[in-house]
């Protein structure tokens, strides 16, 4: 892995600046982290999010290698068909064959948990050598803050809003990142952006592998999760230590906990950052807090469990 | 393809745009500045500063300027003043400091 100071030293790293991401945001990070650790270039794709739009505003694009438009549904489907498209070149002898790219898709969480799905899950199945990264900022942030399957309970969205009738979003958030485990890939791995030497170790890593690659990320949506700008990093190390998004990689089907919380702070904490779990903290939802403080930590102990940690 | 430009300081004529509207050189977004964003301003005391590049891998824009492994300061052409630099300073170091912006 290389660390920062090495990291520095290369010429340029991630996103330009001047791309029109609200201050404070938490995905441009995610791509220096990431892309900085690739050894050789990197052709990226991204699905329609936040992401794609602030970063390729015609004629400005953000990106310093080649990258790709793609629809809400097909970012992985793109970059399998590219990185397929390469490796029939260099068969062909149309390309060098002893040059390397690396492949990378991404997508937030609305178009990898619920409408990319099934290119994602297509991708992975048919073992193309690529990486997928989801960028989890919880709702699709980009059209104003829907609620998504990745959105935690309680969680106010303008299609879960709080009020009388209901505290936030009902349901629990689906735990795409098991799923992709249970596609028997090469690599697996949930980080946050808020562990930045964590999350750019599992990118060496995963750049390492040959095959499919999945990286949930979790990144905090200032606009949309009502939080202070300046504590983006402070708030995605707190959803880590709640253990509400614990760091944990699976590599060739071994489950590893990257991350071990010692004191395990209560969700209260962690909502007290953000304005959409505002209505969380008064006393009528009391027993509500309690209901997913519960299913937090069977998730916790489920999670400790597979990966052969005391509970 | 080759002669295309992207001209990011007007507005080209359909004519002029490539196939697909293709940006054909990487990085173009340098040309818009969004410094005029904004309310606040970090300043940077350089004798604080242990080189810890906390800083520099959590900016979001890209305006924290390295140089020889070393931070040499912000470029406000592209800071949006959100104080990130500012929060993850250590505390026994916090170089950086955030003020209102003045006109």
């Amino acid at each position: 892995m290389l660390n920062l100071k090495q990291l520095a030293s290369k010429e340029k790293v991630g996103l330009a600046g001047g791309h029109r991401a609200c201050a404070g945001c938490g995905f441009p990070q995610i791509i220096s982290m990431i892309f900085g650790q690739s050894p050789a270039p990197v052709v990226s794709g991204c699905s329609t999010g936040c992401m794609e739009i602030a970063t390729t505003i015609y004629p400005f694009t953000a990106w310093r290698g080649n990258f790709m438009h793609s629809a809400f549904e097909n970012s992985a489907a793109t970059i399998s068909g590219i990185e397929t498209a390469y490796r029939a070149l260099k068969k062909q002898g149309r390309l060098p064959a002893d040059e390397n790219l690396n492949f990378v898709a991404l997508g937030g969480d609305g178009g990898t948990y619920d409408i990319g799905f099934q290119a994602l899950s297509g991708a992975m199945e048919r073992g193309h050598n690529m990486l997928y990264v989801c960028y989890n900022n919880e709702a699709y942030m980009n059209t104003g803050v829907q609620r998504s399957s990745a959105t935690p309970q309680g969680g106010h969205t303008t299609t879960s809003p709080a009020g009388k009738v209901i505290p936030g979003k009902t349901q629990y958030p689906k735990d795409l990142t098991g799923i992709m485990a249970a596609h028997s890939i090469p690599y697996v791995a949930q980080g946050s952006v808020g562990y930045h030497i964590d999350l750019m170790r599992k990118a060496d890593k995963a750049f390492s592998i040959e095959g499919p690659k999945f990286m949930n990320v979790y990144t905090p949506c200032r606009l949309g999760w009502g939080s202070d700008p300046a504590k983006t990093m402070e708030i995605a190390r707190l959803a880590v230590d709640t253990c509400m998004w614990p760091l944990y990689e699976v590599v060739d089907g071994q489950w590893k906990l990257t991350r071990k919380v010692r004191e395990k702070k209560g969700i209260t904490e962690f909502y007290k950052t953000q304005n959409r779990f505002r209505h969380l903290l008064k006393p009528e939802n009391d027993e509500f807090v309690k209901e997913i403080q519960a299913e937090v930590d069977r998730r916790w102990h489920v999670l400790l469990s597979k990966c052969g940690e005391g509970a | 393809m080759k002669d295309v430009k992207v001209d990011c300081g007007r507005l080209m004529d359909w004519q002029e745009l490539a196939k697909g509207c293709l940006i054909p050189e990487p990085a173009t977004s340098l040309n818009f500045k969004t410094g005029d964003w904004r309310s606040q301003r970090p300043v940077w005391s350089e004798d604080k500063c242990i080189q810890c590049l906390a800083c520099w891998i959590s900016c979001p824009d890209g305006a924290i300027m390295v140089k020889d492994e070393k931070m040499v300061g912000m470029n406000f052409d592209y800071c949006k003043g959100c104080g990130i630099c500012a929060a993850v300073c250590p505390s026994k170091a916090s170089a950086i400091e955030m003020v209102r912006e003045e006109k």
